[in-house]
């Protein structure tokens, strides 16, 4: 049985409706690309799978998962970008979801934190503050967080969005290890080569929706005419 | 010297002034971080405004215990003003500004028609600068005012965690299932609650530099949330300390001597992060 199953689901801002009829399941270990048109809904699509704003219709099952078991790779905000912390507060932030009412951080927390860290090869990195970092060690930082927070799911919006080209392909490069280590992997992606790279599935938000796996895709119509746009050879 | 200071500090009043003074500017160093952080400097301004207003309000009802009205007051407006930081017909600063100049005015504008004093402009400018009003406590203002900055520090320490979390990262807190709405009410709680006190101290005017000044010196020179935090409410005690000492012995405002020392700190600290980023 799939991990997460979306059924005719509509989404939107305070009942406004943005898009309406996604349907699509995430089977366990896969590897799930939305692309599509800038405004076509993808954050919010995202947003709606993490519970941060309501479906405005439809399903979204889980099975044996909950919404604080996915791990959230969010976009970057302005506040972020010269925050006072270190890059070890920031990780351990990720182990919040975990805490319940208890106020201070257990000694499995830490541990699970220094873990992270460690897999994101950047534990040298922590207690330097995340304002000095490059942009590609940041983004781990925030991987690190997020990882904290996953049990099976990680939900990543743009990830390399702002990085040079090599720090996107070793972005992709660690997300890609992680899928094989057994993690499930949610990306919204502007980079359609990346996408039909890495991915398993894809789900094109636009004026039609299409979901499906990566053959699929490259072949279909929708596929064929985006790939043309973007000027991709598949 | 030495020895006025110890000849002043015989008298009560000097000494409720000290106490209230350091837990104050302890209170509003610890917020001023997260305040600071989330882009909310301003805030302090408004609600100090409001309160105000609300005090003005009290005046002319002639209710003899003022905090019961303003303290209420201003923890609704801090609630509305966090709300509405989210909302996008009115963005958040744009709310803050027509709340404090609107608040100001109307304060104004009641003690004025209402008027029960002989020396209103001494009644305006006290309530706006705080001059004297910090030596002029009684006991069981200094009982209230230390009990709820204490609640306030206790509150703090133990939210310390999820108050980073939401400052850091609001959606990623909300998705890894904390209550991001409860805490920053409980934020904007707190915040009234200081601003409220604090306005004997410096007045409603300069309430905003004690809760950013010390926030905004500490970022110059330390790296980590929590060392910002720990050396705000220590800069914040300082320069508290050294401006009520320094009032008391050269005879000047209290509130504005504590802020020119929050004013002079700052500065220290940007040569410090500017040599510090030299070597």
């Amino acid at each position: 049985m799939a991990l997460i199953s979306v059924e005719g689901l509509a989404t939107g801002y305070e009942s406004r409706l943005l898009k309406d009829d996604i349907s699509f399941t995430v089977e366990e270990g896969s590897y799930l690309c939305i692309v599509g048109e800038n405004g076509s809904g993808k954050t919010t699509l995202m947003k709606t799978l993490l519970n941060l704003i309501e479906p405005v219709s439809g399903q979204i099952r889980m099975n044996g998962l909950t919404h604080k078991e996915i791990g959230y790779l969010p976009q970057q905000t302005d506040v972020q970008r010269d925050f006072p912390a270190s890059v070890k507060e920031i990780v351990l932030s990720g182990c919040q979801g975990r805490c319940g009412m208890r106020p201070f951080y257990s000694r499995a927390e830490k541990k699970l934190a220094a873990d992270n860290m460690e897999r994101m090869g950047i534990t040298e990195l922590k207690d330097k503050c995340y304002r000095e970092l490059s942009g590609g060690q940041q983004q781990r930082v925030l991987l690190a967080r997020a990882l904290c927070a996953a049990k099976k799911v990680l939900l990543l919006d743009e990830p390399v969005t702002g990085l040079d080209p090599r720090a996107a392909m070793e972005m992709y490069e660690v997300i890609s290890g992680l899928n094989r280590e057994g993690m499930t992997i949610i990306m919204i992606s502007h980079d359609i080569e990346a996408a039909l790279k890495y991915a398993t599935h894809i789900l094109h938000m636009g004026s039609n929706i299409f979901f499906g796996t990566r053959e699929e895709y490259v072949n279909s119509d929708t596929g064929r005419f985006f790939l043309r746009e973007g000027g991709v050879q598949a | 010297m030495i020895n006025t200071l110890i000849e002043y500090l015989r008298f009560p009043f000097v000494r409720y002034a000290i106490i209230v003074g350091v837990l104050i500017a302890l209170c509003s160093a610890l917020l001023g971080v997260t305040l600071v952080l989330k882009r909310f400097s301003f805030i302090g301004d408004g609600l100090s405004h409001v309160a105000f207003g609300a005090m003005a309000i009290a005046g002319v009802l002639n209710i003899s215990n003022e905090m019961l009205l303003v303290l209420p007051v201003t923890v609704v407006s801090a609630v509305l003003l966090l709300k509405t930081g989210n909302n996008t017909r009115i963005k958040g600063d744009a709310a803050i500004a027509m709340i404090s100049v609107g608040a100001l005015a109307f304060g104004y504008l009641l003690m004025n028609i209402f008027s029960t004093s002989s020396n209103l402009s001494g009644d305006v400018c006290s309530t706006l600068f705080g001059s004297t009003s910090i030596l002029t406590l009684t006991t069981r203002e200094v009982v209230l005012c230390a009990v709820l900055s204490i609640a306030s520090i206790i509150i703090f320490i133990l939210f310390y965690n999820r108050i980073f979390a939401v400052t850091f990262d609001e959606s990623f807190a909300k998705a890894a299932g904390l209550n991001t709405e409860g805490i920053n009410l409980l934020i904007a709680v707190i915040i009234a609650v200081i601003i409220v006190l604090a306005m004997n101290l410096v007045g409603s005017l300069l309430i905003s530099a004690l809760v950013i000044f010390p926030a905004l010196s500490a970022m110059r020179i330390f790296k980590s949330f929590k060392k910002v935090t720990i050396s705000s409410a220590v800069l914040s005690v300082v320069c508290a300390l050294s401006g009520i000492l320094v009032s008391i012995l050269a005879g000047t405002p209290t509130g504005s001597t504590i802020v020119a020392a929050d004013v002079v700190c700052f500065a220290l600290c940007c040569a410090a992060g500017v040599l510090r980023g030299k070597i």
